[in-house]
């Protein structure tokens, strides 16, 4: 019994270092970013937790530069519109996607998620390539439509696993009662779904605001977004000044991943 | 299918046709046919034996000039440079040369100017890059290349580069998706078999990464990883390591392994949980009940019964690692790339687009390959999300 | 001042979500272009010293990106129709190609503005620091330096001790491009550097480069921008690096850095200030490269950074450092006491031979 103790130990000890492993690394940019002086390291002062070594002046210079605040317009602006768009035409299909008279559903499903498996680079290529040819390309337009590709998958997932879980007698139930499918649609379907909708518009704009080889490859000056920023200052001199914004961000995480659990565990009671 | 068919609608337009485009940059490059016409259809009457007749010097005489004028000569000595490398300046100052020259003989007045006028190659090199159609970038991408007589031959060894690369691409991707199966099963089976309350906050724990902006995970591990960075402060004040012997942790190859295994840990850990979430504890019991060892137990009841999770997570843990770009990129160094970099490269870089696409769709193919496999083993309909 | 763009974008934008359409209108001739430079110190010098005294005297501002140089971005701005960068700081090889691609605009000489004293531009600007797209701006160079307090004894002083991994042990830093670094290790390998680009253009010379950059390779930190050499001399990732020399001369005396240059085999290269072809505001791009290449701004440069004028009207004008009162003189490249064992980069055999090289040190970096 002993050794089914030690086993038990070894395996719970061992599950507390990767949660250390997963967790550890975001969770220490967090003080960094307080640092009065432009290292990355913790000081001698901060350590001693002495109020000179901590400051707030890497806050006050992203938000005091206006390449950042630009950026973070740009950043909502592409993911709001790319995130209405993914949304609107992934709820549809996946609605369509769910019906029983839905054709070669198999192909079609795996043809609407293959933007997600698609490494990156080579969508980006190819949207670089195409979307010059038609004049999209370094404008907000052609990066909405971009990202909208990319974040759609994550919708049709999502709506498709909450419809999973639907009731078809409830729409022809309301059929019956004479409500055409509009008025289905919105006063029975939506609110069932609706958790799933919002959770994969939430994920649509994560990818959205998270994106940043396509930006890279299409959007000119104009289009610098938050991470197309981040990228540039990583690649050349990591400043303090990154690691406030990256603290935004996780900031942004943990609130998205709240929301969302909280959308699921209403969806789920 | 009036509900899909929008959505099937706009994928077509801002992503089908981008791919088919990306595949046809691979195989069809115009620049130098359109501006040689009259020069290549001269060649074409060319044995490849010797000096081109005079028609030829004549024609490429006319047709620099005005691709100079037109200032696409840049564009055709480049592609002319990239099968022969030293042609590019031959081209353009030959053109500029020409300005001066009132008439023919061509072929003496260009052999005046360079010697490379008289050198079969060159012209070998011209007619190669004239070729509207052309699989000399998917040849390129597998360290292969057309000889002048028209067989096909592997690269000289310092040149051979996008095998290496391609093998290494993979070697780095199953070595991160068994990382990830080591790291993610015992956590995936602890999450699975936790009261509730403690699952979903574990559960969140691994959620935290995924929905975390992948370039801050990536800088939080160059902080971490650095000389001068985090971890060895630490090692350095426990004296684990001397202030000189700080490890090269970051811009290398152990940044790749490290910051990716990071970013695609949660990829496993989900489908593992949900497969084991669904294996009921009864199994176990009811096996130590007539006798076996937790060990046997364990081997012969429970690992089975998660073999779909294990195959569902490795599968997309390798789909996803093998097009990784930005991880690295930014700690990857020069010995921490991967085949996405290239692509990179010749996309931003060397501007080769042709072989940047062929690259592409070679790793495009693999992917595809293997998200084939995976609808056929797991159905992409359940793929989770956590 | 810079808001109201900002805000102009934002409103543009949400025009754009709103209707999905007027994307496509490009900015109508505005009263700001875009210069690009390098970032860094050098980007700081050449906005004190031309971009702010010209939107000053124009009321034309200047936007200021950075990149790494290379050609890429200007080709795809000019390949998608949508120029938005107007006047580049580039390499006198880049603006070859450039050239030759139809990626600039020609600058005549006539239209540079004549020397002080009326000398025309023609004259007055050195040997090779013209050509049919650029005016030349610069002359920098390509060095190696070390951190001073980290060597006991005393510190390395050849080119050949860049490469001497016994008697200076410790990590070097050098940019992951075979530019530069070729030249270096046949210097390093005892190679006169007048027949350094001789031996290059033979297969034996190419091998033999490579060979000498095997003895270091374990060794070497790859840096891309020119930020970055003394960013990574200061953090102790490495004891030496090749750097740009202005970069290291503006760590040593604004940061008091113990830096210190190598000049022996330094390699000298020309930068020119260009015009993206295609731009709509051509004619306010030309007014800056005029402004920018008159005497009084080059040595408005000289005295903040330190790189050479391309101009010879500009030379006593670079007197001492505006900030500290340093003499500028001795720490310019072409200063007679940094010129033994100098090298010109031979940029017309980098036009040739960039492509194949820089496959075969992708490949031999991968190894």
């Amino acid at each position: 019994m002993t050794g089914l103790r030690i086993g038990r130990f070894a395996h719970l000890a061992f599950c507390a270092l990767v949660f250390i492993f997963l967790v550890a690394p975001i969770i220490v940019i967090v003080p960094l970013s307080f640092n009065a002086e432009p290292y990355f390291t913790f000081t001698e002062g901060m350590l001693r937790l002495d109020p000179a070594a901590w400051s707030l002046r890497w806050y006050r210079e992203i938000i005091e530069n206006e390449v950042w605040t630009r950026s973070l317009a740009n950043s909502l602006v592409i993911g709001v519109s790319a995130t209405v768009l993914a949304t609107a035409l992934g709820t549809l299909a996946a609605l369509g996607l769910s019906s029983p008279a839905m054709p070669a559903r198999r192909f079609i499903t795996g043809l609407l998620i293959s933007p997600m498996v698609t490494p990156v680079i080579i969508s980006a290529a190819g949207m670089f390539f195409f979307y010059t040819n038609v004049g999209l390309a370094q404008t907000h337009l052609g990066l909405i439509l971009a990202h909208a590709t990319l974040g759609m998958p994550f919708v049709v997932i999502t709506v498709v696993a909450t419809l999973t879980g639907f009731d078809r007698n409830l729409t022809r139930a309301a059929a019956s009662l004479g409500a055409g499918p509009v008025r289905i649609f919105r006063t029975v379907q939506l609110p069932l779904i609706a958790p799933g909708v919002i959770s994969g518009a939430l994920f649509a704009f994560a990818t959205s605001f998270d994106e940043v080889v396509v930006v890279l490859f299409m959007g000119g000056l104009e289009q610098r977004t938050i991470p197309r920023q981040m990228w540039a200052g990583i690649r050349e001199q990591i400043s303090p000044a990154i690691l406030a914004v990256a603290t935004f961000l996780v900031v942004f995480a943990l609130a998205l991943l709240l929301t969302v659990e909280w959308l699921r565990r209403r969806a789920s009671a | 299918m009036g509900l899909v068919l929008p959505l099937l609608v706009f994928l077509g337009v801002t992503f089908l046709a981008p791919l088919a485009t990306m595949l046809l940059r691979s195989v069809h490059d115009p620049v130098v046919a359109d501006a040689l016409p009259a020069t290549l259809a001269a060649l074409r009457e060319w044995e490849g034996e010797g000096l081109p007749p005079e028609a030829v010097y004549e024609a490429a005489a006319r047709e620099l000039g005005s691709a100079r004028e037109a200032r696409t000569l840049g564009q055709v000595a480049g592609r002319v440079n990239r099968l022969q490398s030293g042609l590019r300046s031959v081209l353009t100052r030959t053109a500029r040369d020409l300005d001066d020259v009132a008439g023919g003989p061509w072929r003496e007045a260009m052999a005046g100017m360079d010697s490379a006028w008289v050198d079969p190659g060159t012209w070998h090199a011209i007619r190669a890059a004239g070729e509207r159609f052309t699989a000399r970038h998917y040849l390129n991408a597998v360290d292969m290349r057309r000889l002048p007589d028209g067989s096909v031959a592997p690269q000289p060894e310092e040149r051979r580069i996008y095998l290496p690369l391609l093998w290494r691409t993979l070697l780095v991707s199953l070595a991160i998706t068994v990382f990830c199966l080591i790291l993610g099963y015992p956590i995936a089976h602890l999450i699975a078999h936790a009261p509730p309350r403690r699952g979903n906050l574990l559960l969140a724990l691994v959620l935290v990464p995924f929905w975390t902006s992948l370039l801050v995970r990536t800088t939080s591990w160059i902080v971490l990883l650095q000389t001068q960075g985090v971890i060895n402060d630490i090692l350095v004040a426990i004296g684990l390591v001397g202030d000189d012997g700080r490890l090269s942790m970051v811009y290398n190859m152990t940044g790749t392994l490290v910051a990716m295994t990071h970013v695609l840990l949660p990829f496993m850990v989900l489908p593992l949980y949900s497969v084991m979430r669904s294996i009921p504890p009864l199994h176990m019991r009811a096996a130590a009940s007539m006798g076996a060892t937790p060990a046997q137990a364990f081997r012969r009841v429970y690992w089975p019964q998660t073999l779909p999770g294990v195959g569902a997570g490795s599968l997309l843990v390798f789909i996803l690692a093998i097009g990784y770009y930005i991880t690295p990129a930014l700690v990857g160094g020069s010995s921490g790339q991967l085949i996405s970099n290239m692509v990179a490269y010749h996309m931003q870089t060397s501007l080769n687009w042709g072989l940047a696409a062929a690259l592409g769709a070679l790793l495009l193919v693999g992917v595809l390959v293997l998200y084939l496999l995976y609808d056929r083993l797991v159905g992409v309909e359940r793929m989770s999300l956590g | 001042m810079r808001t109201d763009r900002a805000a102009a974008a934002a409103a543009r934008a949400s025009t754009c979500t709103a209707l999905l359409a007027a994307c496509f209108a490009t900015q109508a001739a505005a009263q700001s272009i875009t210069a690009v430079s390098y970032g860094g110190s050098y980007q700081k010098a050449s906005t004190e010293a031309w971009f702010e005294p010209f939107a000053a005297a124009t009321g034309i501002r200047v936007d200021v990106e950075d990149f790494t140089g290379g050609l890429a971005q200007i080709r795809a701005q000019v390949e998608v129709g949508n120029v938005y960068w107007d006047v580049v700081d580039l390499n006198v090889s880049d603006v070859t190609l450039a050239c030759d691609e139809g990626l600039l605009e020609y600058i005549d000489a006539e239209m540079l503005p004549p020397g002080p004293d009326g000398t025309p531009a023609a004259e007055d600007f050195a040997p090779g620091t013209l050509s049919d797209c650029g005016a030349g701006v610069v002359v920098w160079s390509t060095i190696y330096a070390f951190d001073a307090s980290r060597f006991q004894g005393a510190g390395p002083e050849t080119i050949a001790d860049f490469f001497d991994l016994e008697k200076f042990p410790g990590r070097r830093g050098m940019r992951r491009v075979p530019m530069f670094n070729l030249e270096f290790a046949l210097m390093a390998d005892n190679v006169p550097a007048e027949e350094v680009y001789g031996l290059l253009d033979t297969p034996e010379g190419l091998d033999r480069a490579f060979r000498k950059l095997d003895t270091i390779k374990d060794h070497v930190v790859w840096w891309e921008a020119g930020a970055q050499p003394p960013q990574m001399l200061a953090d102790g990732e490495v004891v030496m690096s090749t750097a740009y020399n202005g970069r290291i001369f503006n760590a040593q005396v604004l940061e008091d850095q113990p830096f210190a240059i190598v000049w022996d085999g330094q390699l000298l290269d020309i930068n020119q200030l260009a015009i993206v072809a295609g731009t709509p505001r051509v004619e306010e791009a030309m007014r800056l490269v005029s402004f920018a290449s008159t005497a009084e701004a080059l040595a408005a440069l000289g005295r903040r950074i330190s790189y050479g004028p391309a101009r010879a009207s500009a030379a006593p004008l670079i007197t001492t450092h505006l900030e500290t009162g340093v003499e500028m003189g001795p720490h310019l490249p072409t200063h007679p006491s940094n010129m033994t064992g100098a090298l010109w980069r031979d940029w017309a055999w980098w036009v040739d031979n960039q492509d194949v090289l820089n496959e075969r040190f992708s490949a031999w970096l991968a190894r």
